[in-house]
């Protein structure tokens, strides 16, 4: 007889699991962000018990498209929604909504026995489109130029090619499945060069360079490890990292984003390695959550 | 009375079992043919030569699609034969091994270990294969990094050899008694028993587990998708980086658009890799019918 009621018990937690699961804000994407946010949710169930967070990963375009088809409350993303992705949203009776939570400066990093330490942008593009091949003709040594990037669900992926390059990858390109999987390529690998956000080179130890990236040939070079160049502006390649929900968002969703927002939740986002938001993104935040 | 409930019970049961049977074939059948008609589509904006002869797969491109399969298949290819140039000789001396050679206690210890073998997440061999397999290449070959096809090869045979190893051991031990005593009566040694009588008796049996152990290694993704690199280019050797066309699917069907032609593309992929595995299959089922046949 107890034999039963506690198989029945647990037959009936079984069942009630995913009434708890609907209560979960379900927060999916980006790669690039998926430490920092993990990290929020985490300090954010501490402070409210009860409340629920679950953050995956997956790419920036695998989480637009959950929120897109209903899969998720919040969507990480490291670019902006394509318009052909607005469309569809709209056909599925979502209205995406973007608040940003952080701003990254893209990293390009190589090897520590490389002695190039900058480039322009030009020759960044230049080096992921595969036109320049060999490190001796950017100052380094005579060596075959490994590229390591990102594969085609990353928004980090998307960003590089609209932004920078303007124009596709080179074929020989290695595409890894994660920011975290650069930096360990690139660590070993003394022909290597990577682009990761820079929240993944902060710890990343002495193996690396993170290269100073100047906007023309005669131009400042900046440090995204500088916080002055990436809040100015004067970083080149830095970037919103946001989140999309459908509508304004409610209940444990948007109490979730307000602390993401919060001056707590932006001590979070600086000791992660990324950078706090100013005051423009702040009040345009403020016009979505409306 | 008892005989007629004997025989609507008899019939149930037949009717039951019939289902079941039935039911499994359909399954096939519809797979099938959700994945044709998900694939058709794909050929109104591309061109069926392109799709088979071009090299190039770059469906997100700057300026334009492209949808060309060769460079994928050619890196299927590459990484599943280079796992059986692995995986046969390892398998079929294990099971050589274990059918003649090993003693009653070692084959009691070893049969589980292969089995366990088998159930191994490909995640986790996936992860192997980034932390050690890859840096042992590069040092190996002098590369700046190890992944690439020889890194996939090398765990694919890893996932081949439980197939090969239990299928070839059983066609070892169907091999009749009598061959092996005629054999040893004519002075042979077991080594010359073993390579030149048993396993030329096996053989059909020997083909088809590695036919089996292929289609394995065909269809596997999240090992090669970790391990090779994926690198879109067409690949020259085993020390290329390569991108087989299941890693091609799991990456792309996460993010792509439902409906859009880069969907059903992705899908026409799907369907080439079907037709590949129900071929290779096909063929080691037919070579394994025969030597049963043989056999009896």
């Amino acid at each position: 007889m107890g034999k039963i009621i506690v198989t029945a018990l647990m037959a009936a937690m079984a069942f009630s699991m995913p009434a708890s699961a609907r209560d979960m804000v379900q927060v999916k994407g980006s790669d690039t962000l998926i430490n920092l946010v993990q990290r929020m949710s985490e300090v954010y169930m501490e402070e409210n018990p009860g409340k629920y967070v679950s953050v995956t990963g997956g790419g920036s375009g695998t989480g637009i498209a959950a929120i897109i088809n209903g899969r998720c409350d919040i969507a990480n993303a490291s670019r902006l929604i394509k318009s052909k992705e607005v469309d569809l949203a709209v056909a599925q009776g979502v209205d995406p909504r973007m608040v940003t939570i952080a701003i990254d400066g893209l990293s390009i990093i190589v090897n520590r026995s490389n002695p190039v330490e900058k480039l322009t942008m030009d020759q960044v593009g230049k080096i992921y489109r595969g036109e320049v091949t060999n490190w001796k003709d950017l100052g380094g040594e005579d060596r075959k130029i490994n590229l390591y990037g990102r594969q085609p669900n990353s928004g980090t992926y998307d960003f590089m090619k609209e932004v920078v390059m303007n124009g596709d990858y080179a074929s020989s390109m290695k595409q890894m499945n994660g920011n975290a999987q650069i930096v360990e390529a690139v660590k070993v690998d003394v022909s290597g060069i990577g682009y990761v956000g820079v929240g993944y080179v902060k710890d990343a130890g002495p193996e690396i360079t993170v290269l100073k990236i100047a906007r023309t040939a005669g131009g400042y070079f900046a440090s995204p490890l500088v916080t002055e160049d990436v809040k100015s502006g004067k970083y080149p390649i830095s970037r919103p990292l946001v989140q999309y929900v459908s509508g304004t968002p409610k209940g444990d969703i948007r109490s979730f984003i307000e602390f993401e927002l919060s001056p707590e939740g932006q001590k979070i986002v600086e000791e992660e390695g990324f950078f706090s938001l100013s005051a423009e993104y702040v009040e345009y935040n403020n016009k979505q959550m409306l | 009375m008892a005989d007629k409930k004997g025989d609507i019970k008899e019939l149930l049961v037949k009717g039951f079992f019939t289902l079941n049977g039935i039911a499994v074939v359909l399954v096939l059948v519809g797979i099938f043919t959700l994945l044709v008609i998900t694939a058709v589509p794909a050929f109104k904006e591309i061109s069926m030569k392109e799709f088979l002869f071009s090299p190039d797969w770059n469906p997100t491109g700057y300026d334009g699609e492209k949808y060309g399969i060769v460079s994928l298949l050619v890196s299927t290819a590459l990484v599943t034969v280079g796992a059986l140039v692995i995986a046969v000789p390892i398998g079929i001396g294990a099971a050589a091994y274990l059918s003649d050679i090993a003693g009653e206690r070692v084959r009691e210890i070893a049969k589980p270990i292969v089995e366990i073998l088998a159930g191994i997440p490909s995640v986790v061999l996936g992860f192997l294969g980034i932390v050690l397999i890859g840096p042992v290449i590069a040092k190996l070959f002098g590369l700046p990094n190890g992944l690439n096809a020889l890194n996939g090869s090398v765990l694919l045979a890893i996932m081949a050899l439980p197939t090969i190893i239990s299928i070839s051991e059983d066609a070892l031990n169907s091999v009749p008694m009598s061959f092996q005593q005629a054999s040893l009566a004519l002075g042979a040694t077991k080594w010359q028993t073993i390579a030149l009588v048993k396993i030329p008796a096996a053989l059909s049996g020997i083909l088809a587990s590695c036919m089996l152990g292929m289609g394995r290694a065909i269809g596997e993704t999240m090992t090669v998708l970790m391990a090779t690199g994926c690198a879109a280019a067409m690949p020259h050797g085993l020390l290329d980086s390569v991108r087989t066309m299941t890693a091609t699917i799991a990456i792309e069907l996460g993010e792509v658009a439902y409906g859009s032609t880069h969907y059903y593309a992705l899908f026409a992929v799907g369907l080439v890799l079907f037709l590949i595995t129900f071929i290779v299959n096909m063929l080691s089922d037919m070579v394994l019918r025969k030597y049963q046949n043989v056999e009896r």
